[in-house]
């Protein structure tokens, strides 16, 4: 089908990249229709709202900068987007980008995560005091490497 | 919202598993006990707030290049995604 995305404009995606969020995200209830797009640039991904074009997260998977990140999170939100095995259960961080990119952030402690099976969606809170939300991409990188 | 006065030691029951009571006062913190099942979720208003707010400033982002992480990757970062 066809969709307006922030980032692309007009595209072409396929069935497989619509994921449902029953109650959508934090602040963004009324939204429950996404669709998953790769960014331009890996290891960015785009969550584009099919009802406002406007409305994109940039997302990033959490792993890549910080290999010690774990989600603890209820099991209820698990529950919630169908109990996905780990293969099908994907995680990402939304991603806050400020005038200087290079500052750019991810909110670890509110975990996005797709039950990519069932194409289910929502947004949880971790439950360890570790993780807050803004953790700054590049400084976490560069202090793992 | 119902506004309910309780004093130290007393408590709240809300809906059938969900109790709340007043375990200390002291100065101006009240210190609540909650207790709950665990698959009722529990969080500091703050959080909620914090989330939901960047979340907002998260959606403010302009479309154009992301930020190229580069060589700081480790391999493998195509990890899973579409």
């Amino acid at each position: 089908m066809t969709i307006d995305s922030k980032a692309f404009g007009r595209i072409s995606i396929e069935d497989k990249q619509l994921i449902r969020f029953p109650v959508g995200i934090f602040g963004f209830e009324d939204l429950r229709n996404f669709a998953l797009l790769d960014a331009q640039q890996a290891p960015f991904y785009w969550l584009q709202s099919l009802k406002d074009a406007q409305i994109a997260f940039v997302l990033i998977n959490p792993y890549v900068f910080r290999s010690d990140y774990v989600l603890d999170i209820p099991e209820d939100d698990v529950r919630a987007i169908g109990s996905p095995e780990a293969d099908d259960l994907l995680v990402f961080s939304i991603v806050t980008i400020p005038q200087d990119r290079r500052l750019m952030t991810a909110n670890l402690q509110g975990p996005i995560i797709i039950n990519r099976k069932e194409r289910l969606g929502r947004q949880s809170i971790s439950l360890s005091q570790k993780w807050n939300t803004r953790h700054v991409i590049l400084e976490e990188l560069q202090r793992g490497a | 919202m119902l506004v309910l006065a309780r004093k130290l030691d007393q408590r709240i029951m809300i809906g059938d598993n969900v109790e709340i009571s007043v375990v200390e006062i002291k100065g101006d913190t009240v210190k609540l006990g909650i207790a709950a099942p665990r698959s009722v979720k529990v969080y500091r208003y703050e959080v909620y707030e914090a989330i939901q707010a960047e979340n907002i400033e998260a959606s403010r982002t302009p479309a154009g290049d992301l930020p190229d992480l580069g060589d700081l990757l480790p391999p493998d970062s195509g990890a899973k995604g579409s």
